[in-house]
């Protein structure tokens, strides 16, 4: 149906339009611009580049010390992850269908780690662990890190589970199958995109982390994040920017897979 | 009218569960581990804010007096008023694109969502990079205006609090147009044409139906998008420079460069609160749109 636009509707239109098309790019061109500044040959991070090249990306594979950071940072998010998605797994079936009141709280509790600032935590951690006399080290790392990203397992599972029908689960029952069978054959299969979904963006996030880290790693565990943050506040590194293309690159792979796999962009506007 | 939780059945009560239903012993594990690791620390941060010296010898509300002086409160008011900045511009670039989004064929929208996700997934420390160099002497934004011969010298950009302001709106809107598009999407497209079928301009439509519908992701998308920027350390840190001041800041150089772990406490004590009570303003404001996108 094709209606006259008034004057007024039409200006709607067109700012509604523009301020859209600043947001995109406001989104993208970060991303851009470290890809193409990547590729300077100059010292510099000017831009436009004055040439293009991929030296720094050369340099990058004599950089051992951000080697060391990057190998420490997986570690520990694969082992943040796998934790968080075993506790957040168990918790979002425990809480997920029930109604009471113990649940709602447990609810809260799970997903304050999101909204607090994760510094005031990692600083109270690292008090509460010298207290007891635990040493900082990779271990603590973990720790810390799944308390700030339990949170994104347990939303995802719990959306998950929530689509899940009862009636499977009560006709398996009427056919025999224990809790159990019933949990692997029926349950897990139902909400593993779910779970991978969480599983991936908790992953991210410890990969990512800054503000525990800072407080719950020893000397001898640099981690990633950090070492490319200490080194901008010092001078700026080209080399950072190489590192940058790489995680970007990396991030970007590992979205589509995910994007595929696990339907990623639904499950995390849920 | 707000739905109240389904009533339970009364055979949860007996001995076995239905089969529907997963025992909420399964979330034991995580509560006791939040229990020890989450909350307890908590307590010792508020514990450790009541000694009156580093070397943690005198009990005392020193930290306190301290914490709310002239310069304590006008930090923590103005970490407040970075996120409010923050938010209102994501607010406002983020609602349009969330607007236009729902709008999209369907191709396009699967492209947009990726563009959105992005920041939300890569590196805090390389998007933040990404704005030093946008931001930068030798940056885009300079060497446009120059060329352009607006500027005869390049402008300082970096370490300014507008500068600050769009970096942080970049990689908190995520957080802000995720919500809005699913409060957007749920809105029944026929209740705009009936608007507009009934002469209202699309002004008139967007103020009296829109946007009161979307009221619930408008508070949800502010939530995220203020707790993450009043948060935001690596961010506040290499694009404010030393100039600028916030909580999370004020908080670090106290307990690692200083180790004056009371007052730290102290800080991080009032920060956690001053979300706190932010995140239940927000919280209340919900129920509240809610109650007013369903009446």
């Amino acid at each position: 149906m094709a209606r006259r636009l008034d004057i007024s509707s039409r200006s709607f239109r067109v700012l509604i339009w523009t301020v859209s098309w600043l947001a995109i790019l406001l989104l993208v061109a970060p991303t851009v611009v470290v890809l193409v500044v990547s590729f300077t040959n100059g010292y510099s991070l000017k831009f436009p580049p004055p040439g293009y090249s991929t030296r720094w990306y050369t340099a990058l594979l004599d950089a051992w010390q951000l080697h060391f950071a990057a190998w420490n940072s997986l570690k520990v998010a694969f082992l943040t992850t796998v934790l968080s998605v075993v506790l957040g797994v168990a918790g979002a079936l425990g809480i997920a269908r029930s109604a009471s009141a113990t649940a709602r709280v447990l609810d809260s509790l799970f997903m304050s780690p999101l909204v607090l600032p994760a510094l005031a935590f990692g600083f109270a951690a690292l008090m509460t662990f010298s207290m007891v006399g635990f040493q900082v080290s990779a271990t603590t790392l973990v720790i810390g890190h799944t308390v700030v990203c339990v949170p994104y397992v347990i939303r995802t599972s719990i959306a998950a589970l929530a689509q899940l029908d009862p009636s499977l689960l009560e006709s398996s029952a009427s056919l025999g199958a224990s809790r159990l069978m019933t949990f692997r054959r029926i349950t897990l299969p139902i909400i593993r995109p779910g779970v991978l979904a969480g599983g991936f963006i908790a992953f991210m996030s410890s990969f990512d982390n800054v503000p525990v880290s800072l407080f719950l790693r020893d000397a001898r565990t640099d981690m990633l994040p950090i070492r490319m943050w200490q080194d901008l506040e010092g001078r700026l590194d080209v080399t950072i920017a190489a590192m940058s293309g790489v995680i970007i690159v990396l991030t970007l792979i590992m979205m589509l897979v995910m994007e595929r796999a696990v339907g990623l962009s639904q499950r995390l506007r849920q | 009218m707000p739905a109240g939780p389904p009533v339970r059945p009364p055979i949860a009560m007996t001995e076995r569960l239905p089969v529907t239903v997963y025992p909420l012993r399964l979330a034991a594990p995580l509560a006791l581990f939040m229990a020890l690791f989450f909350l307890a620390p908590l307590v010792v941060l508020a514990i450790v804010s009541l000694y009156t010296d580093p070397q943690m010898t005198q009990w005392g509300g020193t930290q306190w007096v301290k914490m709310f002086d002239r310069f304590g409160i006008g930090v923590l008011l103005d970490t407040l008023l970075l996120g409010l900045q923050v938010t209102l511009l994501c607010l406002v670039l983020g609602y349009a694109l969330a607007w236009t989004y729902v709008r999209m064929p369907p191709r396009l929208q699967t492209v947009v969502i990726f563009v959105v996700m992005m920041p939300l997934l890569t590196s805090v420390v390389v998007r933040t990079f990404a704005w030093i160099v946008i931001l930068g002497r030798q940056g885009i934004v300079n060497s446009v205006l120059m060329d352009l011969s607006l500027i005869d010298a390049p402008l300082r950009l970096l370490y300014t609090r507008t500068g600050l302001v769009v970096a942080l709106a970049n990689v908190q809107m995520p957080l802000m147009v995720l919500p809005l598009i699913n409060a957007l999407q749920r809105i029944d497209p026929n209740l705009s044409d009936a608007s507009s079928v009934l002469g209202a301009s699309d002004w008139r439509t967007f103020y009296r139906v829109t946007m009161p519908l979307s009221l619930p992701g408008v508070v949800a998308g502010c939530l995220l998008t203020f707790a993450a920027a009043i948060t935001a350390f690596i961010s506040q840190s290499l694009i404010g420079g030393g100039q600028m001041l916030f909580m999370p800041m004020y908080l670090y150089q106290q307990a690692s460069a200083l180790s004056n772990y009371p007052f730290a406490a102290a800080i991080s004590v009032t920060f956690l609160i001053a979300v706190l009570l932010c995140v239940s303003a927000f919280n209340v404001l919900g129920r509240m749109s809610r109650g007013y996108a369903h009446s």
